[in-house]
């Protein structure tokens, strides 16, 4: 019988619990603000005994990577945690644990990477990874941050997928502010990430030896492994959206690959991701109230990018505003604008789409931004001239 | 099990083990490397006296031996490095240019 109590506690403190009751056989982690409380409690859990953990101090996230892909290929469920610079200086190892085809999770306090240094919520950490074969998954807040971490260790070890997994919050927004959320019970949980069985463990003695890391050029299978990790991925779309219907029965809480408020009949609406989600929630519920037809996609799946789900959530828009809190300088918008737009590219009929960069360095998300946001939208679908450049949303 | 690569040239990308991984031990033996070479060694048995210290050296177990003597090369994973010719005391193995008719040139 499942039971849930309700707790007041950050992000990061419902992460490690989330951790705790999946029950890695390794964690390899650095502290890096503002993750560092995640690795924090965790290591907390271990010395308690109340998780039986080998917990691998490294001197550096490249090094905590490294840890994870071995452990992980020696067979182990494994998980790490990290954020900003910390994730750039994983990046080699990055695309090893997805190439090798190893189901780790690793948490992401998103935050902005330097220079100038910074340590707020920001994008430009987890979008610069974006395209290294990790599925991506956002929580707007500590509770989806907990359900998306328990989650994910079902959807990396399943066996049509065994890919890497990154379950990401907001810095500070959501690592650090005190929520409420509900907890499930240990049993429960275990029960639904079960254990890991994998088929090509380098530390199973009683299967014939595997060797893992293996050279593939020269005119090698290379390019035959990438079209296999596509596909991997590819289908973690139906695994995603399975394993979120099962975890949803049980905790009685929504999961959608994305997440509309209001979408039904919007004309104008607003694409997010993370926290900033709820703010434009606010307001749109605001406008609602006056009667304007304003809607909220709030995006929790970034890869798989859910490609269809959005263009038919998008399609009756007359004008839709994406969005983002990273830059890809010197592309025609933010990461997540020019996944939407291409998304948008088959339809016959496609609303007005504008780019909004916003909240770099964790500048505020102001209330009156949002507004502002949703009246150039009312502007656009009035006949108003789209902006031809992205929109730099509150910077002087 | 033992994991038959013979047909590797027309497996398809999920025909290949997950990850890169080799799913089985000891087949380093079907993967033919001798490519690399640039020269191979030739050996001359009349100046040779089976010391077998080419075998000894040899860091690719690419001398192939018969009943204890020095039979011929296994020019599949020969990489051609030239370490027998340096040891071997007598001067009975000479590297030579691959893709080059050398005997009796000149």
């Amino acid at each position: 019988m499942a039971t849930q109590k309700t707790l007041a506690a950050t992000g990061n403190v419902l992460v490690a619990e989330a951790m705790r009751q999946c029950a890695p056989d390794v964690m390899a982690a650095y502290p890096i603000t503002p993750q560092t409380t995640i690795v924090e409690e965790f290591a907390k859990f271990v010395a308690q005994g109340r998780v039986h953990t080998e917990y691998v101090t490294v001197e550096s996230e490249h090094s905590a990577m490294s840890a994870c892909v071995g452990a992980s290929a020696a067979g182990a469920r494994v998980m790490t945690a990290t954020s900003s610079q910390g994730l750039a200086l994983m990046w080699e190892e990055l695309h090893i644990a997805s190439g090798m085809r190893l189901p780790i999770v690793m948490a992401n306090a998103n935050r902005a990477l330097s220079a100038p240094i910074n340590i707020h919520c920001d994008h430009s950490d987890v979008m610069g990874a974006r395209d290294t074969g990790w599925i991506i998954l956002f929580a707007e807040t500590a509770q989806e941050a907990y359900d998306n971490t328990i989650m994910s260790v079902r959807i990396a070890e399943h066996p049509d997928v065994l890919l890497p997994v990154m379950t990401t919050l907001d810095g500070f927004i959501t690592t650090h502010s005190i929520d409420r959320a509900q907890v499930m019970d240990d049993e429960t949980v275990a029960a639904f990430v079960g254990d890991y069985h994998p088929d090509l463990a380098l530390l199973d003695d009683t299967k014939p030896p595997v060797s893992h890391g293996n050279f593939a050029g020269l005119g090698g299978p290379y390019f035959e492994f990438k079209k296999a990790q596509r596909n991997a991925i590819d289908r973690s779309a139906a695994v995603i959206k399975s394993v979120g219907e099962e975890w949803s029965a049980i905790c009685e809480r929504p999961f959608g690959v994305i997440e509309g408020w209001g979408m039904e009949d919007a004309e104008l609406a607003i694409v997010a991701i993370g926290s900033t989600a709820g703010n434009a929630r606010h307001v749109a519920r605001e406008l609602r109230a006056q009667g304007v037809r304003v809607g909220v996609l709030k995006v929790r799946v970034f890869r798989p990018f859910p490609f269809a789900e959005i263009a038919d959530a998008l399609g009756g828009c007359k004008a839709v505003a994406v969005l983002d809190r990273s830059e890809s300088f010197g592309a025609e918008g933010g990461p997540l604008f020019l996944e939407v737009r291409s998304a948008l590219y088959d339809r016959a009929e496609r609303p007005a789409i504008v780019d909004y960069i916003y909240g770099l360095g964790g500048a505020d998300v102001k209330l009156e931004l949002m507004r502002r946001v949703f009246s150039d939208l009312s502007d656009i679908a009035d006949g108003a001239e789209v902006p031809g450049r992205l929109v730099y949303l509150g910077a002087r | 099990m033992s994991w038959d690569i013979s047909k590797i040239d027309q497996w398809k990308a999920e025909d290949f083990p997950r990850g890169a991984a080799i799913p089985d031990a000891g087949n380093s033996r079907d993967y033919v490397t001798g490519g690399w070479r640039s020269e191979r060694p030739e050996r001359d048995d009349d100046k040779c006296t089976q010391c077998l210290l080419c075998w000894i050296f040899c860091p690719d177990s690419a001398i192939n031996v018969a009943d204890e003597k020095v039979t011929t090369f296994n020019y599949d994973h020969c990489k051609g490095c030239g370490v027998c010719a340096t040891e071997c005391p007598f001067d009975a193995i000479t590297m030579v240019p691959e893709g080059c008719e050398l005997k009796g040139e000149k």
